[in-house]
């Protein structure tokens, strides 16, 4: 069986009769030829798929292309009007040097992107536990937090010695009565 | 001004942030238009007797144009590492045999990708198990033979059984010795493997491959499938990491070749990640004892390594690299006697190869845990010790016992910078004030030295660079970049000697039929020799075109000079461009650099990680490294390399672990169970730099691909055991996950520790 | 990976589903984020003929107090829970915990009713949910019962929710000021907890230390017969028969239950 699928994607509208199982990420890549969106994993778990749905990061391997129907889908392809006018996340990605083989670097912008309109100007600690969704092998993270904090406007020099404190050693969260 | 030392940014990324890179899956080549697409059928088993293979479902099923078995090929199975038995060669599918869990038993062509998975599932077949071989000790015994033809499990009987001198630790004032684990860890690139294929009507076959050396893997494709190489093209389009696993060709590609020419369509192959992680090569794999002598004065007499190393189920490239590991088991020290011994093993495991050190991460590893063991029997400081035992810097060059030379080397300097640099004595004052006051989180503090081989081995590449009429410049390289930066890097090289801006250069690579000859990028080599060929074929471009402009602008070649892409008498405004000299005759230079000798790049990492003594769980806090790589070209670069080498470090001390269960079954095949760290598990890093340029090219650059991921594992893994130390805890192997290091803590308090020293 | 071929219906309306349910019983499963469902079927793990999807059903998601209990429609994905005000201000120990489910990706796409049905004993959801002492509400043509989630859990992966039900609603008691806490140890932030305590008001949820969410209910009666939080904690694994695998052993588990325990119960008294 085959369902209509409409879906906006970086803008425009689209539409595919498509198989219920196929995924949200291979709608993008093999429906539309958008090959920016990359699958790594099989487990939802390196967010190389990452787009924003209606606005907020999801992993497009763990959406159905069904479910998208009547929403809108942004992915990399849709943040820069074209390469020499780069959107502030992925200009600060190329400014402080956030990426090296390029295959996390799609969905990592658009973790980076989501994360930034939920807090436009987080801590360092922030960054790093907004991204945990989001696996590099290349950069250990290191300038993508840089570019992060920069596309927040912040100083990543200052943002980076702001936090001397540990980060993650698990999640502990509680109010004293 | 020179462009060399500064920090350009990369001309690959505007269009990786736009559209992002393409890599083999996203290829709209028209040669692949109306490709199959390819899928393995895999092994669950991993050391069984196939009893029967029905495919007569799945051939049957939608979309499904042939499913091939072993009955099917005709290749001859093959042997991946040249040295070993004759009965240790692969099957490109597995006919009577598989002997690890992924192994490829039968490859299924479907019209569409999501159809091969389905007609997979129906392809049956029977397994009869047989008795399954995991461990390193369990294949020495050779009670279970993989190859049994081969009458052993040992991959290369003959090698690297020398036996030890009965009197190496003669005269030592104290020996001690214990047994280190250096585990199995999956490289991981977040590309998977993938190939695509296409036979032309003249016979030629087009190869595209997500792998580290074009030219490498079209001889190796050519070998298997008994072509003349002549018929083998092979692109490389961007390739989304390697770190050493994507070293050649691997037997898929192979078979993906294969398969399109037998069914004479393109066939595509894209692995998914579970494939990968049974598929790809793996890393590391070492069972070693660390022997280490000397006197209570600091000076270390003797040491000894012993290895097991597992080659997995089909021997390979990992065969190789304990030599590495032997050569410079030594580390930074000059230890007056050093002993190594290697043996490399066949188990029911995926195969092993190069993973970013490739040898030398476990060289350094083993002789670090033997100093702290060493500092700790002793009562003295771990930097104390190391400095009491480094060459000076007037000793290089100098010779290890491995035999290696190294160029250059101030390793009390380096050692000295970061313990400066971290505040050493105000982090004891601060360990010591937590262990007084018993703190539930614990300061532990690691220290390593480490020196590396890099571009060992290979040190030649060729290069040419061409200006062409309208300006712009091509540099065609037969290294091949999988994330480095060689876009740029080596467009600042020419760049450099032309006076051309990097963004009229364009560098290609991984193309076999426009760059014919090639080694790759591997073994932090890349800079050294393809680097240097492409520098000095811009200069020998330069030479040329002041000869054509002399005669030209009728002047002498010694008053000539190159500058902003114009070849001018110097002090006078009169002058040619390049491009019109280009214009009148092409301009352009091949040229093969050979470095001869491999460079060593050394180094120091202070890690400080906090640990919860309640939970075992520690925590990276921060991580001081030094690197020592000779010149840096483009510093923003060479801090990314170090970057992603020490996450990768922190992540083989702390957390990654390839296990296999006692029938073979991988426990962490896939992403949610292989502990890769994401950000949050990480410290942001503290890089210092000393430049030490090498005589041995003419940029005085040495390899930094791997330095990061040698220092960073044993500084790690050292800071955890320090943590713990004042509970009577020397040792705790790698990964140092909560679970072990609390099981280590439980034992120590319950007494049944051992500390493995002992006074001779 | 990719699923195995299923048919797909999307119903306009909770008594559309509802009434697909009834059709197709056990062959049928419910997706709304798809975030426990969906990787089990790209696994192959799981391969229904019918997905019934609800993710669009907005009148599954809400957040409202309703008398003594703060009512969350099934379909309220985590990250709402996690910035829901309401939730800030009378149980703030679920919008916690749900800010530690998975990574934000998850939490946009997840809900809280996929999370309880999916019954995984290794969730955080359901645990804070027995903490709290919520109530599960089932919805099928038959009517709508209200499960107390002290007997929702039956097993690994299961619970008394029939095939022909559907979870319409989740209730917490409103705890307002009471003290709370949630402890996740984890080796990677983004990896399912390899212990987790949720405490609230005296109340201690145990993740992971059995088959399913459990209580423990020795702690909380060491509490309320006034032992110290030392004392209480070291009971937190008491009747526990925790899961073995690479992140931690059975000795290993209940240790952490009595060590989180008592950071938690130490964090919910303002210490």
């Amino acid at each position: 069986m085959t369902v209509k699928v409409e879906i906006t994607v970086n803008g425009e509208s689209t539409s595919a009769d498509v198989e219920p199982r196929l995924l949200l990420a291979h709608y993008l890549r093999d429906q539309l030829g958008l090959k920016g969106t990359n699958v790594g994993c099989d487990t939802t778990s390196c967010g190389a798929c990452t787009v924003l749905l209606d606005g907020e990061s999801v992993k497009s391997c763990t959406v159905l292309a069904v479910q998208a129907d009547q929403q809108s889908v942004t992915t990399m392809e849709g943040l820069s009007s074209d390469p020499e006018n780069l959107h502030p996340v992925p200009a600060a990605f190329r400014a402080e040097h956030g990426l090296q083989c390029g295959f996390c670097t799609p969905g990592m912008v658009m973790a980076a992107v989501s994360l930034l309109e939920e807090n436009p100007k987080p801590t360092e600690k922030q960054v790093r536990e907004g991204l945990e969704g989001n696996l590099c092998r290349c950069t250990g993270y290191h300038n993508i937090v840089r570019a992060v904090l920069a596309a927040s406007g912040q100083d990543p020099d200052k943002a980076e010695g702001s936090e001397p404190d540990v980060v993650a050693p698990g999640f502990s969260t509680g109010s004293g009565a | 001004m020179s462009i060399m030392g500064t920090r350009v940014r990369r001309v690959e990324d505007p269009v990786f942030l736009t559209r992002g890179a393409t890599y083999t899956d996203d290829l709209t080549d028209e040669r692949l238009s109306g490709a199959l697409h390819l899928t393995f059928v895999r092994s669950p088993m991993a050391h069984a007797r196939i009893t029967s293979v029905d495919a007569t479902a799945a051939r049957e099923a939608p979309g499904v144009v042939a499913v091939i078995t072993a009955e099917e090929m005709d290749l001859e199975p093959t042997k991946h590492f040249p040295a070993v038995p004759d009965a240790m060669a692969r099957p490109w599918l597995a006919k009577d045999v598989v002997r690890f869990v992924g192994e490829p038993v039968a490859a299924v062509l479907t019209e569409q990708a999501y159809q091969g998975e389905d007609a997979a599932e129906l392809v049956e077949v029977d397994y009869d198990p047989l008795p399954v071989v995991t461990t390193l000790k369990q294949a020495a015994t050779d009670e279970t033979l993989l190859f049994p033809e081969a009458g052993t499990n040992f991959a290369v009987p003959s090698f690297g059984n020398d036996d030890f001198s009965d009197d190496l630790f003669e005269g030592c004032e104290v020996v001690v010795t214990r047994e280190i684990v250096n585990q199995r860890v999956a490289a991981a690139p977040l590309e998977t493997r993938g190939a695509a294929a296409a036979w032309g009507e003249d016979g030629r076959v087009t190869l595209f491959l997500s792998t580290q050396n074009a030219q490498q893997s079209k001889g190796e494709v050519a070998g298997w499938l008994g072509v003349d190489p002549a018929q083998v093209h092979v692109i490389t389009p961007d390739v989304g990491g390697g770190f050493g696993a994507k070293i050649g060709a691997d037997p898929e590609f192979a078979l993906v070749a294969w398969a399109a020419r037998h069914v004479k369509r393109p066939v595509r192959w894209n692995e998914s990640r579970s494939e990968n992680m049974t598929g790809m090569l793996q890393g590391r794999a070492q069972l070693q004892t660390i022997t280490i002598g000397g006197n209570r004065d600091g000076k270390v007499l003797a040491y000894r390594l012993d290895v097991l190393a597992d080659a997995g189920a089909y021997p390979r490239i990992g065969t190789a690299l304990p030599t590495f590991t032997r050569m410079m088991a030594g580390g930074v020290y000059d230890i007056p006697k050093v002993e190594t011994r290697a043996r490399v093993l066949v188990t029911n495991t995926t195969s092993t190869g190069a993973y970013r050190g490739a040898g030398r991460p476990e060289a350094t590893a083993a002789i670090e845990r033997a100093f702290d063991l060493f500092a700790a029997e002793i009562g003295m400081d771990v930097a104390e010790v190391r400095k009491r035992n480094v060459p000076p810097p007037d000793a290089f060059p100098f010779t290890n016992k491995g035999g290696a030379q190294y160029d250059t080397g101030e390793y009390a300097k380096a050692i000295d910078t970061v313990l400066e640099a971290g505040g050493y004595q105000a982090l004891r004052a601060e360990q010591k004030a937590r262990r007084e006051r018993g703190d539930v989180m614990q300061l532990g503090i690691g220290l390593s030295c480490f020196v590396e081989i890099t571009a060992g081995g290979m040190a030649a590449e060729d290069a040419t660079v061409e200006v062409h009429a309208d300006g712009t410049v091509t540099v065609l390289t037969g290294t091949s970049p999988h994330g480095q930066g060689h876009a740029t890097a080596w467009a600042m090289l020419a760049s450099e000697k032309l006076g051309i801006p990097v963004e009229k250069i364009t560098v290609k690579h991984g193309d076999t039929d426009l760059i014919p000859k090639g080694v790759g990028t591997m073994g932090s080599r890349s800079l050294q020799s393809g680097g240097v060929a492409v520098y000095n074929a811009a200069g020998e471009l330069a030479d040329l075109a002041k000869q054509r402009a002399a005669e030209l602008l009728e002047a002498s070649v010694d008053d000539l000079e190159v500058a902003e892409g114009e070849v001018r008498v110097a002090g006078t405004g009169t002058g040619i461009t390049l491009a019109q000299l280009a214009e009148k005759d092409q301009l352009r230079v091949e040229t093969h650099w050979d470095q001869q000798l491999p460079t060593f790049p050394f180094g120091a990492h202070l890690a400080v990680v906090e640990l919860d003594t309640e939970s075992g769980k520690a925590v990276v806090e921060k991580i001081i490294t030094i690197d020592d790589a000779g010149t840096i070209l483009n510093p923003l670069l060479a801090e990314g390399q170090r970057h992603g080498g020490i996450a990768q470090g922190i992540a083989q001390a702390l957390l990654e672990e390839v296990v296999y269960d006692a029938d073979g079954n991988p426990l962490t095949a896939t992403f949610a169970d292989y502990g890769i760290p994401s950000a949050a598990e990480l410290p942001s890093f503290t890089l210092l730099t000393m430049e030490t340029p090498t005589h041995l090219n003419p940029i005085g650059a040495k390899g930094i691909g791997e330095a990061g991921t040698i220092g960073a594992t044993p500084a790690v893994q050292s800071a955890v055991c320090d943590a713990v130390a004042h509970l009577g805890i020397r040792h705790i192997d790698m990964p140092a996950t909560p679970l072990r290091v609390w099981e280590a803590i439980n034992a120590a308090q319950n007494g049944t520790a051992t500390t493995n020293g002992s006074d001779a | 990976m990719i699923p195995v071929g299923f048919a797909y219906e999307r119903p306009s309306s909770v008594d559309g589903a509802l009434a697909l349910l009834a059709e197709h019983g056990e062959e049928a499963s419910v997706m709304a984020g798809g975030h426990s469902l969906l990787p089990v079927m790209k696994l192959r793990l799981a391969a229904p003929e019918l997905i019934i999807d609800i993710s669009k059903l907005s009148e599954l998601s809400y957040v409202k107090v309703d008398g003594d209990e703060v009512a969350i429609g099934s379909g309220t994905k985590h990250r709402t829970v996690e910035a829901s005000e309401v939730l800030a201000a009378e149980a703030p120990l679920l919008a916690a915990v749900a800010r530690t489910v998975g990574d934000p990706q998850v939490r946009h796409r997840g809900t809280i009713g996929g999370s309880l049905a999916h019954a995984d004993p290794a969730s955080d959801l359901p645990a804070a949910v027995l903490a709290l002492g919520g109530t599960v509400v089932l919805r099928s043509p038959r009517g709508t019962r209200s499960v107390p989630i002290t007997e929702f859990y039956t097993g690994v992966f299961s619970s008394v929710k029939e095939p022909d039900e559907l979870i319409v609603e989740i209730r917490v008691p409103r705890t307002g000021g009471a003290g709370w806490a949630y402890e996740k140890f984890t080796r990677r932030a983004n990896d399912w907890a390899v212990v987790g305590v949720a405490v609230v008001d005296g109340r201690v949820g145990l993740v992971n230390m059995g088959q399913t969410p459990l209580r423990a209910t020795a702690t909380e009666e060491a509490l309320a017969a006034g032992a110290s939080i030392a004392d209480a904690a070291a009971l937190a694994d008491q009747g526990t028969e925790p899961p073995e695998d690479l992140a931690g052993t059975r000795e290993y588990r209940r240790h952490l239950a009595r060590v989180l325990t008592k950071r938690a119960l130490t964090t919910a008294a303002g210490g």
